[in-house]
């Protein structure tokens, strides 16, 4: 077995990963999440026994510091070391499509995670129901609940 | 798919690329008047200086060395300037602590003590190497483990010729040994 050289991840993943951790944590704390996934997958690498499907392997690490940082939230804590990286956030006025996303925003955890996962990290039911600790059918409904509350929230504009 | 998963799956936009602590392996990419050298430091030795392309060689480091190889150029700062001030004729020999993990044991003995034993400015033969190291018939094997040289210019194997002086071959091709070995005349 032979890891390819991290920087090859990085190269490949990185915009996966940040979307991903937008979509789960939204415009203030994707960065970071992003930022603390890399990190951990970087302390984690060498380890690794497999090198089969590291993009599964980051986008999983990066659903859970979404968890993480989801818990805990305290607003007054600094995110990040001080290596110069938490500058201003992204304005949210300037993400395309607002509306759906801050929708998103205001899932159930669960529902988010399932639904971000299935459609921004592009991962089947097996691989999100791993990452969430259920079974491929409930990931399936965690999905379709989640479909249909964001239907209802954005037709109602 | 629906209206609503097409925008989903579209996502938020991308934020910043992470920023990542020091690797086991930094390396970089440097452009130089012989061509484009790969340059790559572990535990602050250099290990690497090397014409071979991007691909190959980060993968031969991650295979060797350890996968946690990262695009670090800060870490190969000194490198880098030693190799600048050496091909503008500022510098005849190099202060940097090497370590050949990239090289098979028999190319360790070709290359260890090439840059003392063929200081700058001259040139030796393959056939008279295999004598010093006390294999007279091993010119043609010592051709391969210089071809393999994995810290080109530092370990100065553009100093090695043909029998007849004749440039034979160069990882960097022969135009830039030819470069080199005049560099060194002139210098």
């Amino acid at each position: 077995m032979q890891l390819p050289p991290f920087q090859a991840l990085v190269d490949a993943h990185w915009r996966e990963v940040s979307r991903l951790a937008h979509a789960l944590a939204g415009p203030t704390d994707g960065d970071d999440v992003a930022q603390r996934a890399w990190e951990k997958a970087f302390t984690a690498y060498p380890k690794l026994t497999s090198a089969k499907n590291l993009r599964g392997w980051l986008l999983t690490i990066t659903a859970r510091c979404a968890t993480d940082v989801h818990r805990a939230r305290k607003p007054q804590t600094p995110l990040t070391d001080d290596a110069g990286l938490a500058v201003a956030g992204p304005d949210p006025a300037d993400w395309p499509d607002p509306e759906l996303w801050d929708a998103v925003s205001r899932l159930p955890e669960r529902q988010r995670t399932a639904i971000a996962l299935k459609y921004v990290g592009d991962l089947d039911h097996r691989e999100v129901a791993e990452v969430l600790g259920t079974t491929p059918a409930a990931s399936r409904r965690l999905v379709s609940d989640a479909l249909a509350v964001l239907r209802k929230e954005i037709d109602h504009d | 798919m629906t209206e609503l998963e097409n925008r989903l799956t579209r996502g938020p936009a991308i934020g910043r690329p992470p920023v990542l602590p020091d690797a086991d392996v930094s390396y970089a990419l440097h452009d130089t008047p012989v061509g484009t050298l790969l340059l790559a430091t572990a535990g602050g030795r250099v290990v690497a200086s090397s014409f071979g392309d991007e691909d190959t060689m980060t993968n031969r480091l991650a295979r060797t060395i350890s996968p946690r190889v990262l695009r670090q150029p800060k870490a190969v700062d000194e490198v880098r300037r030693q190799l600048d001030d050496y091909l503008t004729g500022r510098r005849r020999r190099f202060e940097l602590d090497v370590d050949l993990a990239l090289a098979t044991s028999f190319q360790r003995e070709v290359l260890t003590g090439l840059a003392s034993s063929v200081p700058f400015g001259r040139t030796t033969t393959y056939g008279a190497l295999a004598g010093e190291i006390h294999r007279p018939k091993a010119a043609r094997a010592i051709g391969h483990a210089l071809g393999a040289n994995p810290l080109c210019i530092v370990l100065p194997c553009h100093r090695v010729v043909g029998a007849n002086g004749s440039l034979t071959g160069y990882a960097g091709g022969i135009d830039a040994k030819r470069y080199l070995l005049d560099l060194e005349r002139a210098g």
